[in-house]
């Protein structure tokens, strides 16, 4: 514990916005690992515990692809639509065989393409940390706000990860197929019976999920380094995030994710032993308190 | 036979401890005995995991957190004090008992999905403070020093063939309590409270404590578990707490069945047979068990005993059902 250094830290401007930016952008990349994960359980009722290896695939998928196109934007765009197939083939051929039976079954089943993919990783990529680097078009000198630094691509990120919640916000609340989902989320057979696709909307909440999580991967990649665990952390932390933020909203991941972001940027300086523990004790809490998460609304 | 199961079930225990314990004097196999040790945790963990998941309907993600728990506080005891193997062990399991009473407390209210999260967040609370209270745990490399060597009634458990014998006898007797709490009166509210809790409600079981109970047996159990596991390893590890760990607990509860009470015991062995196996020839651990897992997924649907348990009952309706005719 070094809340001196913390207290001085809120005190100057420049240590305010560093550590800001920085619990920006980990907050935002956790929104769009869990905006996926909760629309999928709010959708399907399934606890995607594969969604961290959508992400770090989504990281070396845009690595491989900038090494072969040096385009970032590509590499980005690929990390999306790769991630978007992954997750209907994910639900296709494995989850929807153990639609309704124990819960147990799908936890199962996330495990074992987590194991597999951590090594196909590891055979593909090897099992050393990789560094993406920041793309070129990235390379240059820091924006100063108030004397903290803010690199460009911190910036830029953040304005992508605000504007995808926003059109996801949107998307929900004023289109056909946003309505379409929320109704799904609410009793999925009952869409089904008014003539409705199902198991096409089922497929096409998969795809969005995994479009997000690869698309975070990617994101991530140029100033997080690359290695096959790298989905399990991330994992457990939007697992936090979906929690606090009530299973199944959108909203509620956002908010939820900036706040774990904001403590881990100002939790290093304060408590860096103990950020994690944090979290945790932030969850507990909460759940304790209000079980259904902030913006979660009270089932049963 | 079928009036006095508990005579059945314990007769069962003392055959297979008997032939646990003769093994060595026909044969030394370090290998073996070592796998056998690494069992005897590895069932208790299971089993008393399987008490909340199976009996009573309860997806603990968390179980690790007594399991360690009971490792380190065994492991600590031992090098910090003078009591005796059997003092620290019974102390190490009453600590994670009270653990488990004040996690329970927190958690047992809560609805099932909700429940799996916070008993998975309690868990990772509980490692993150392992890491960081460096100074008595030893932070991310251990608890290292080994655990001093007392003996006990004449038995020194450094010796591998004494270790063996101790976790043989506990695991079974351990086993035994289990499957007798399973089978008791209490048992059968827990398996009324996951069948229909409301029906159980209305019946006047008292939810949140029937199912407190549950998680507080399970912990000692995984408690004891632990100190099996910390005598093995001679220390305590993060891993044993961390959440990889509780996975391998439910991996095997599922692989081996959660119908059959021995089912946990099964996918244990089963587990650390292929853990055993695979490491051997490939450092691809994950892609073989991942695979393993996918086929008892999607092919069996269930654990291997259960699936064998009906397999069976098929077989005697069909052989029923052509004598009737």
């Amino acid at each position: 514990m070094d809340l001196d250094a913390l207290g001085q830290c809120l005190a100057t401007a420049s240590c305010v916005v560093t550590q800001t930016t920085s619990g920006l952008i980990v907050g935002m990349l956790l929104f769009l690992v869990a905006a996926g994960l909760t629309l999928i359980f709010g959708v399907l009722k399934v606890v995607n515990f594969a969604h961290g290896t959508f992400y770090m695939l989504g990281g070396y998928v845009a690595f491989t692809t900038l090494a072969v196109t040096s385009s970032y934007t590509l590499a980005v765009l690929a990390a999306a639509a790769a991630m978007a197939l992954f997750g209907v083939l994910f639900e296709r051929l494995l989850i929807a065989r153990v639609y309704g039976s124990n819960v147990l079954m799908q936890l199962l089943i996330c495990y074992a393409v987590v194991l597999i993919f951590d090594d196909v990783v590891k055979i593909v990529w090897g099992p050393d940390f990789h560094a993406m680097g920041m793309p070129p078009a990235f390379q240059v000198p820091p924006l100063f706000i108030a004397g903290g630094v803010v690199p460009p691509f911190y910036a830029v990120l953040i304005g992508i990860a605000a504007m995808i919640a926003l059109a996801l916000g949107l998307g929900l609340a004023m289109t056909r197929l946003g309505k379409t989902v929320r109704a799904a989320a609410i009793n999925a057979p009952m869409v089904g019976v008014l003539g409705i696709n199902t198991t096409l909307l089922f497929a096409v909440v998969f795809a969005v999920g995994g479009a997000l999580a690869g698309l975070a991967g990617a994101l991530a990649a140029p100033v997080r380094s690359l290695s096959p665990g790298m989905g399990f952390s991330i994992l457990i932390e939007s697992f936090i995030v979906t929690v606090i933020g009530g299973m199944g909203s959108i909203a509620g991941a956002l908010v939820a994710a900036l706040l774990v972001g904001l403590l881990r940027g100002f939790g290093t300086i304060g408590f860096p032993n103990f950020t994690d523990g944090m979290i945790y004790a932030a969850m507990i809490l909460i759940l304790v308190f209000r079980p259904q998460g902030l913006f979660g609304r009270r089932t049963a | 036979m079928k009036s006095r199961p508990a005579l059945r079930d314990t007769l069962i225990a003392v055959v297979a401890l008997a032939v646990i314990l003769v093994i060595p004097a026909f044969h030394r196999s370090p290998a073996f005995e070592d796998y056998i040790i690494r069992l005897s945790a590895m069932a208790l963990f299971a089993t008393s995991l399987n008490l909340l998941v199976g009996s009573t309907g309860m997806v603990s993600f968390g179980h690790g957190m007594f399991y360690g728990l009971g490792a380190y506080s065994f492991a600590l005891t031992m090098q910090l004090t003078e009591l005796s193997l059997p003092v620290a062990a019974i102390l190490a399991v009453l600590l994670t008992v009270v653990a488990a009473l004040l996690v329970g407390a927190v958690c047992v209210r809560l609805g099932s999905d909700y429940f799996a999260f916070v008993t998975l967040a309690m868990q990772m609370l509980f490692f993150s403070v392992i890491i960081s209270w460096q100074s008595l745990t030893g932070g991310d490399q251990g608890l290292r020093g080994g655990i001093p060597r007392r003996e006990i009634f004449g038995y020194d458990l450094s010796s591998q063939l004494h270790l063996y014998q101790f976790s043989a006898i506990v695991a079974v007797l351990g086993l035994l309590a289990l499957r007798h709490i399973s089978a008791s009166p209490f048992g059968a509210t827990l398996r009324m409270i996951r069948d229909n809790e409301t029906r159980a409600a209305f019946l006047g079981v008292v939810l949140w404590r029937a199912r407190l109970t549950a998680f507080v047996i399970a912990g000692g159990f995984a408690g004891l578990g632990g100190v099996l596991a910390a005598l093995f390893v001679s220390g305590a590890y993060p891993e044993l707490a961390d959440w990889p760990n509780s996975g391998q607990a439910i991996f095997a509860v599922m692989l081996g069945g959660i119908e059959s009470f021995l089912g946990p015991l099964v996918g244990a062995m089963i587990l650390l047979a292929l853990n055993d196996v695979v490491t051997r020839t490939t450092e691809y651990y994950g892609l073989v068990l991942g695979i393993v897992i996918l086929a008892f997924a999607l092919g069996l649907r269930r654990g291997v005993l259960d699936y064998l348990r009906q397999w069976w009952a098929q077989g005697r309706a069909k052989e029923g059902a052509g004598r009737a005719r």
